[in-house]
């Protein structure tokens, strides 16, 4: 099927684009892989009067480094953020979990940005962002403001971002030196997750000295798996102790049911990745 | 809207409208029916075509995204009457029935080896994760796309040449 008609604008800064979001009233929508916005246009679920394309804002794509921070831009692609050496280093988790999203064609054209503005539960980035305390800077037509990630989601394919607003970059803590694992849990290529669990843990000789766990498809939102991550702290990173924590996994959820399990099935998968994803994030 | 862009090698300018998709426009305005659409969720890769040196589905695109930039299709793969590696191997290896999936299988293949030259089965499968066949069981695709990455590997012979077309803003992940 083909999109209803629309106006496309292809703005070239951030503040332009916040002007012609601005101009284009209530029913403008931000472009930017179009890997999810093209198929809801296609299927006529959503039908814009004004499209603003923000393929041509160079300064929203690309990762850099910020003290104790790295910051990617919501322009990245997922293609990038996959080879990016900064994110390697101090955020591999989201490497990872970038690394089962989509195939690689709809890699080379989703966004860093698109994917977590898009905030489908199922989607594997948002868990990963709030495991490791991002934080979502936002411009606006009064100028910028940052949300923590745990501000960010707010219900299923709705954030903080207000229509007349764009994610410009997301800041991430470094996590340099810590063990991550993304466990993403479906039943066949290509598609998205049933559950997942992002787990990042910073061992010490032996002993976990944190640990950062998040879960995908859980809630309508991502959620911070605090039980499990308590649970873990000063234990050391043996099977008995990370199956232990991740008894905990489904403490606090509330995932939907649907053609692909129910919910007593959800929770028992929460447990089980959530055992894998901290196993192998702590090496053991 | 006007734009301009340039397939299998030439370059074309069209009046669009900001809705019609890539694939619309390569099958529709240029008659490149060589690549085709096969579903309606962005899900089957038989639409695959490059961008830019890198593999998409045509129909998750729009053509004004496309503005100024760079296009090969399935047609614009055999260079005077020779076919490419990729699309000799799919011919030798019979690694397709009905064809349907044919010019996105090949163009998704042509992408992945310019990434991985070498691939084992595993990297093969997961490299065409996002192309779909209903036929062949995908045993002899990924025979065949094992076969054209051992033609194509360097000192096969002139034809290894003409296997990376990707421009230097690949690796440096511009546009
Ligand atoms: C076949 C297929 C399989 C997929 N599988 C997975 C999967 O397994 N896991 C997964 O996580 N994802 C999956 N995806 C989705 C993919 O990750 C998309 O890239 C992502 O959801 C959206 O990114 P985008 O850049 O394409 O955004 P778009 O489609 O352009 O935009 C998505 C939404 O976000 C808004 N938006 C985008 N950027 C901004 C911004 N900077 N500021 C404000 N609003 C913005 C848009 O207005 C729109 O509402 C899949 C997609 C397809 C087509
Ligand atoms: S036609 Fe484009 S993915 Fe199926």
């Amino acid at each position: 099927m083909i999109p209803a008609n629309f106006d496309y604008v292809a703005p070239a800064g951030v503040d332009e684009a916040v002007r012609a979001l601005a101009e284009a009233g209530e029913d403008a929508k931000v472009l930017a892989g179009g890997q999810s916005l093209l198929p809801v246009l296609r299927m006529r679920l959503a039908a814009p009067t004004t499209i603003v394309d923000l393929r041509k804002v160079g300064d929203m794509r690309g990762v850099r480094e910020d003290g104790d921070a790295i910051v990617i831009g919501a322009m990245t692609t997922h293609y990038e953020v996959q080879r990016d050496p900064l994110v390697a280093e101090h955020a591999e988790l989201i490497k990872l979990a970038t690394d089962t999203v989509a195939d690689p064609q709809v890699r080379h054209r989703g966004t860093f940005g698109g994917a977590l503005a898009h905030a489908d539960p199922a989607g594997d980035l948002p868990a990963p962002a709030v495991a490791l305390g991002a934080e979502f800077v936002i411009a606006g037509p009064s100028g910028r403001r940052t949300v923590p990630a745990a501000e960010f989601f707010v219900d299923f394919f709705t954030t903080a971002l207000q229509p007349d607003e764009l994610l410009v970059e997301v800041r991430v803590p470094k996590h340099t030196g810590w063990g991550a694992h993304y466990e993403k849990f479906n039943r066949v290529a290509q598609a998205w997750s049933i559950v997942g669990v992002a787990a990042c843990v910073r061992a010490d000789g032996g002993t976990i000295a944190e640990a950062r766990v998040a879960l995908t498809n859980m809630a309508a939102t991502p959620v911070r798996a605090t039980g499990v991550e308590n649970a873990l702290v000063g234990q050391p990173a043996n099977a008995e102790s990370i199956k232990a924590a991740a008894a905990h996994a489904a403490e606090g959820t509330s995932p939907t049911a649907d053609g692909n399990a129910d919910e007593r099935y959800r929770k028992h998968l929460a447990e089980v990745l959530t055992g894998r994803a901290v196993a192998a994030a702590a090496g053991s | 809207m006007r734009i301009t862009v340039t397939v299998d090698g030439t370059e074309y300018s069209d009046d669009v409208e900001p809705r019609m998709l890539l694939v619309q426009y390569l099958r529709e305005r240029l008659g490149k029916t060589g690549t085709v659409i096969g579903c309606d969720t962005s899900n089957c890769g038989a639409c695959t075509v490059h961008l830019d040196g890198h593999s998409i589905k045509s129909c998750s695109v729009l053509a004004v995204q496309a503005d100024g930039s760079e296009v090969t299709t399935i047609e614009g793969l055999a260079r005077d009457g020779t076919l490419h590696p990729v699309q000799q191997a799919f011919h030798d290896n019979h690694a397709l029935q009905c064809g349907f999936c044919t010019p996105g299988m090949i163009m998704q293949s042509v992408d992945l080896l310019a990434d991985n030259p070498d691939p084992d089965e595993k990297a093969v499968r997961e490299g065409l994760e996002g192309n779909l066949c209903r036929c062949t069981g995908y045993q002899n695709i990924v025979k065949a796309v094992r076969d054209a990455a051992h033609h194509m590997r360097p000192g096969a012979g002139p034809e290894a040449e003409r296997v990376d077309e990707r421009t230097p803003s690949h690796a440096a992940g511009g546009e």
